[in-house]
């Protein structure tokens, strides 16, 4: 593995010298510890097509011009094998030895919380486009910076549909019962944590309020509860497992809640898995290839997905994940950041970032003073008859929610 | 002590101070190496000396990192406020806000692990063999479970701590001496220790309890004691790595039961139960042969520390002082005649064989 | 505690459900009576506590999942086949012809696996088809090896005679071995395999029962069943309960303790590969999920003791429920406490039952 990311990577630093020799632009190093093995493997692996593909199309489109001279990216890759002291010494490794001057992130919230300390100490500036836990955001990190959506808006306009529902039924938001079950980790702990918060505010109550254990297989206990206290909305966010074993389960207990939401539906593939157990439950994504978001590097959202399955085949079959997508947007803020600071002083390239205001084939990007996305809403999708359709919120909406569910 | 042992600790004492100026790139490596040593030694106390091989005492590790960051936290703020603010607000440490929290959060842990080592000694120890070593993991694996389901602690959130106020390369060697000082008091202690009347009490547990019992020991007592002062030890470290770790969580870093847990139950059969140097030279072969499966099998790295653990305990349970005072017993000198002189010319020959 | 009250209210408000969570714990508990069954044979015969009984169920339910999915078994027949491979596995062949001709070809045999086992690896990391039929070469030869002794050969014959904690370290070890194995060759998504029959309900649909729940804990029973009988009746039955007597006395009255032995481990292997067959079909399963079977196997060995069959069952069913309870009140997060607490309590009752004996005694 690690012998094939440094053949990768020098690979890659051959092409881009080659090609930069043809279009006579410099290059300007970014540094990213990701994971290749581990258990986020699958995910790192997407990021890096992420990078990757929007490094060949910036320089594809003229590369990054200012100053009269133009420049190509290119990365440093590093496996953290998904552990947060690896990660942590790795950054260290990229900014010390390899004098790397500005960093890509790297997947998942914990390897970023791992990370972001280092980077801050050294005052690099880091674009990631994986770590969603709002807890990065509070830490005061001026160099870190996330085009994604912080965690706990996965689901916050599952909440407000439901409490519009309530209201199209003649009742009101308040009368709407809520049922959380998410896995005891930091990023699920988040989804509850807004889920709970938005609910407070339409005055809902929380009638059940699980944590699922890691090693989860079965959650009869939970579903039996649920059938008891008939809440109005049932949230369950658990990773894969998490999805894979409530819509399973939901389908075998015939569980008649009017409105279901999850995470991780497309990663856990439920509608290849459980077929039409899956049907009607609602999906939080970052971002969906059917928005119509656009710019001038990738095109639409739908030309990036198009685009991407042409340059990586392996994509052909399935959906492009929403990782990939805001693992390319990434690089293009940085593009963005450096044209503006026409400069390569990684304090002005920070200032930059921190004064983005673009928009993307993957939304809006504009940073709030704790470095995450403002400008970008989640969506929410249900499955209906087994496609995946954006219903949420409203203004991209492509599809009308089914409520209630049909329970089969 | 003769010229010869004084030269050789004298070496060794300079090695350890000037091993983090010598080698600034391997700053958190060494940190870790001595943490295993110290679980590794603390582990043979009871499991080598005493014959209690217990499978819990990552507990301790974990209550220590629980105990240590609560303390500092609490010396500044309100716990269940600084671990529920998942969403919104900022807490920040002062440079000696920091250094006491650290100071007593690691000194407190030392001394909780200590107690609640009495509380559940006084059930386990009534427990022999295969049974001590299943009620011990059951204690360990339960407290994770708890912890992560206590949202006071911040549940499976787990803690982040404020990062080390100074310079980073500075903030590593400080980790490294908080774990060498631990360490090498530890070692002065144990080396005390077993050539009192005390580790021959605690030898005499493992050789034969019942007889001990009848020769007067007060069995009980010995093991409780034994068992608290290990785990003051493995509290300290478990402290110190909260803050090497900044941000932990309670199932994957602190009760580890499966990672730690057993790594230092194998460091001292790699090295040799029941001697001074033994879990030394083990733990440091173990973090070498990590290290190296880490970098070079990546992916099978865990097959491999499987592997290592079968062969370790099926053909090699001995370890290498076990081996070498088989293949080599002149190194070990007149080790039956002279009880005394046992330990230290262990230690020497154990010098001698790192070499 | 408002939460824990209402959970109790619900209880009293609709005694129904006290069935249903009792219906509910007893399916699961059926399963990891199996477990511990196997757990019990293993120990009580040969005085192996063996920590990777939970790795060995997930191995059983991967065999199943890949055998459906790349054969096309049917996921029911997947229960005997994953019983057959597990039993391999664990070293059925030990001892017999097979084993004894493998046992002559020592060197060609590693050779070949060797260099299959290589073209295998080079070809799932290259990912095309060519190689994966390379692959299933190198899959079908490298087991031949691993036939050539088992696990029984390779490490538990050289634990049995040993120290109490030994077999629990190697065993340990086994399992990270296993679950990392798993881990590489299937990847660590969490997998299972769905029936698609329908559901059963009762009492305003408050009881659910799936037909594939229902069949896999049939069948659970059916194997218990068979063992049983097996043991009771069959001549390597009575072997290996003889054996468990008194292996000295077993040896000089001419039994074969060694075949015993080996038989014992695979037969436990075989019995864990089947539940773990059974649990794929039902719920799902993960590389990394052995250590939860591991446990309930050790809590319901503990609690009901060796050679009390009917105990562990008992003790298995009960424990299912007890835990179904426990999650019920005070949240499913607390699932593996309360199966690790009842181990606790369990082990002090026995500690305080054993020091009322010995004042007896004085």
């Amino acid at each position: 593995m690690k012998l094939t990311s440094i053949t990768l990577a020098v690979g890659a630093m051959m092409a881009s010298t080659a090609i930069a020799s043809a279009a006579d632009c410099e290059t300007i190093t970014l540094g990213s510890a990701i994971s290749l093995t581990g258990k986020y493997a699958t995910n790192g692996v997407h990021a890096k097509n992420g990078y990757e593909f929007a490094i060949k199309k910036i320089d594809e489109a003229g590369g990054i011009k200012f100053g009269g001279k133009c420049y190509n990216f290119n990365v440093i890759y590093y496996d953290d094998e998904s552990k947060g002291d690896r990660g942590a010494t790795l950054a260290e490794r990229l900014i010390s030895q390899d004098k790397v001057q500005y960093m890509l992130g790297p997947y998942s919230s914990g390897l970023t919380k791992a990370i972001a300390p280092v980077t801050e100490k050294y005052g690099i500036p880091m674009v990631e486009a994986e770590g969603a836990s709002r807890s990065l955001f509070n830490k005061g990190y001026k160099y870190l910076f996330a085009v994604l959506s912080t965690s706990e808006q996965y689901l916050a306009s599952a909440v407000t549909l439901a409490g519009e529902k309530a209201v199209e039924g003649g009742k009101t938001a308040g009368d709407v019962k809520v049922a959380i079950a998410v896995e005891n980790d930091p990023f699920s702990l988040d989804i509850r944590a807004g889920v709970m918060e938005d609910a407070a505010k339409l005055g809902m109550k929380i009638v059940i309020d699980e944590k699922l254990p890691r090693d989860l297989s079965d959650m009869t206990a939970i579903l039996t509860k649920v059938k008891l206290v008939k809440p109005d909305l049932l949230v369950v966010s658990g990773h894969s497992k998490g999805a894979a074993t409530a819509v399973r389960q939901i389908g075998e207990q015939k569980i008649s809640t009017p409105m279901i939401a999850l995470t991780h539906c497309e990663a856990a593939d439920v509608t290849g898995n459980f077929g039409a157990a899956a049907n009607d439950i609602l999906c939080a994504t970052q971002w969906s290839e059917t928005l119509s978001y656009s710019d001038p590097i990738f095109g639409t959202a739908a030309e990036y997905e198009v685009q991407f399955k042409a340059a990586y085949p392996e994509y052909a079959s399935k959906k492009v994940p929403y990782q990939t997508a805001q693992a390319s947007a990434a690089v293009y803020v940085f593009k963005d950041a450096f044209e503006r600071a026409a400069s390569l002083d990684k304090e002005k390239v920070r200032d930059a970032i921190a004064a983005t205001d673009m928009k993307t084939f993957y939304g809006g990007i504009k940073f709030s003073e704790a470095g995450n996305n403002i400008a970008k809403p989640m969506v929410l999708r249900q499955i209906q008859d087994g496609a995946y359709n954006v219903v949420a919120p409203s203004a991209f909406a492509s599809h009308k929610v089914n409520w209630p569910r049909k329970t089969n | 002590m003769s010229v010869q042992k004084t030269g050789l600790y004298a070496a060794l004492l300079i090695f350890i101070v000037a091993s983090p100026f010598v080698f600034p790139t391997f700053g958190v490596q060494l940190g870790t190496l001595w943490l295993m040593i110290i679980v590794a030694m603390t582990w043979d106390m009871t499991g080598g000396q005493m014959g209690y091989n217990s499978l819990g005492n990552i507990f301790f590790y974990g209550t220590g990192m629980y105990v240590a960051a609560l303390i500092s936290i609490a010396l500044v703020y309100d716990v269940g406020e600084y671990t529920g603010a998942s969403g919104g607000g900022r807490y920040d440490f002062t440079d000696a806000q920091y250094f006491t929290g650290f100071v007593l959060g690691t000194i407190g842990a030392g001394i909780f692990c200590a107690l609640s080592a009495f509380v559940i000694g006084y059930v386990t120890f009534g427990l022999r063999g295969p049974y001590f070593a299943i009620g011990t993991l059951g204690v360990a694996i339960a407290a994770g479970e708890l912890v992560s389901n206590w949202d006071w602690v911040g549940g499976g959130q787990g803690i982040t701590l404020p990062v080390y106020p100074g310079d980073l390369d500075e903030g590593k060697i400080f980790i490294y001496f908080a774990y060498a000082i631990t360490g090498v008091l530890l070692f002065i202690f144990l080396n005390w220790l077993y050539k009192t009347r005390f580790g021959a009490a605690i030898n005499a547990i493992r050789d034969d309890e019942e007889k001990a019992e009848a020769m007067g020991v007060h069995t009980m007592r010995y093991k409780l004691v034994t068992w608290a002062m290990s785990a003051f030890f493995i509290g300290v470290a478990g402290g110190i790595s909260a803050f090497q770790l900044i941000s932990f969580e309670p199932l994957e870093s602190a009760y580890q039961t499966i990672n730690l847990g057993i790594f230092m139950v194998v460091c001292v059969l790699l090295g040799g139960k029941g001697t001074l140097w033994g879990p030394i030279i083990g733990a440091i072969l173990f973090q070498i042969f990590k290290e190296v499966t880490w970098n070079y099998f990546l992916g099978w790295q865990w097959v491999a520390l499987g592997a290592l653990i079968v062969v370790t305990v099926v053909y090699f349970q001995d370890g290498l002082m076990g081996w070498l005072r088989t293949t080599r017993p002149e190194w070990f000198g007149l080790t039956v005649d002279e009880r005394d002189d046992d330990a230290p010319q262990t230690a020497a020959a154990a010098g001698e064989g790192a070499k | 505690m408002d939460q824990i009250a209402s959970n109790i209210g619900l209880l009293i408000d609709y005694p129904v459900v006290n069935l249903k969570i009792i219906i509910d714990g007893v399916m699961i508990g059926a399963l990891f009576a199996l477990a511990a069954y196997g757990l019990a044979l293993v120990w009580g015969v040969m005085n192996v506590k063996n920590l990777a009984q939970g790795d060995f169920v997930i191995g059983g339910g991967y065999v199943s999942w890949w055998l459906v999915k790349n054969v096309g078994l049917h996921p029911l027949l997947g229960v005997p086949a994953a019983f057959v491979v597990m039993a391999l596995l664990g070293g059925a062949l030990h001892g017999t012809p097979v084993h004894q001709w493998a046992r002559s070809q020592k060197k060609p045999m590693i050779i070949v696996s060797l260099v299959t086992g290589f073209v295998f690896i080079v070809a799932t990391y290259l990912g095309d088809s060519a190689g994966s039929i390379a692959g299933y070469a190198g899959m079908v030869l490298t087991i031949l090896l691993i036939i050539n002794g088992g696990i029984y050969n390779l490490v538990i014959s050289r634990v049995i005679e040993r120290d109490l904690f030994t077999s629990l370290l190697a065993t340990f070890g086994l399992a990270i071995m296993g679950a990392q194995i798993m881990n590489l060759l299937f990847g660590s998504d969490t997998q299972s395999l769905d029936l698609g029959y329908d559901t059963l309900y009762f009492a305003d649909g408050l009881i659910d029962i799936p037909i594939a729940k229902l069949i896999g804990v049939i069948m659970a029973a059916a194997l218990a069943t068979v063992v049983i009988i097996f043991m009771k009746r069959s001549r390597m039955g009575q072997a290996i309960r003889a054996t468990a007597q008194d292996a000295r006395a077993a040896r000089v009255l001419g039994i074969d303790t060694e075949k015993v032995y080996a038989f014992t481990f695979s037969l436990n292997a075989a019995i864990c590969g089947a539940a773990g067959a059974i649990i794929v079909m039902v719920w799902v399963i993960q590389p990394f999920y052995g250590i939860t079977y591991s446990v309930r196997a050790f809590v319901i060995v503990t609690a009901a003791g060796l050679g009390n069959l009917p105990g562990v069952i008992a003790a298995g069913l009960g424990i299912g429920a007890a835990e179904q309870y426990g999650s019920h009140v005070f949240g499913i997060g607390y699932q593996q406490a309360i199966a690790v607490m009842l181990l606790l309590a369990v082990l002090v009752f026995r500690l305080m039952q054993q020091k009322r004996n010995r004042q007896v005694l004085q």
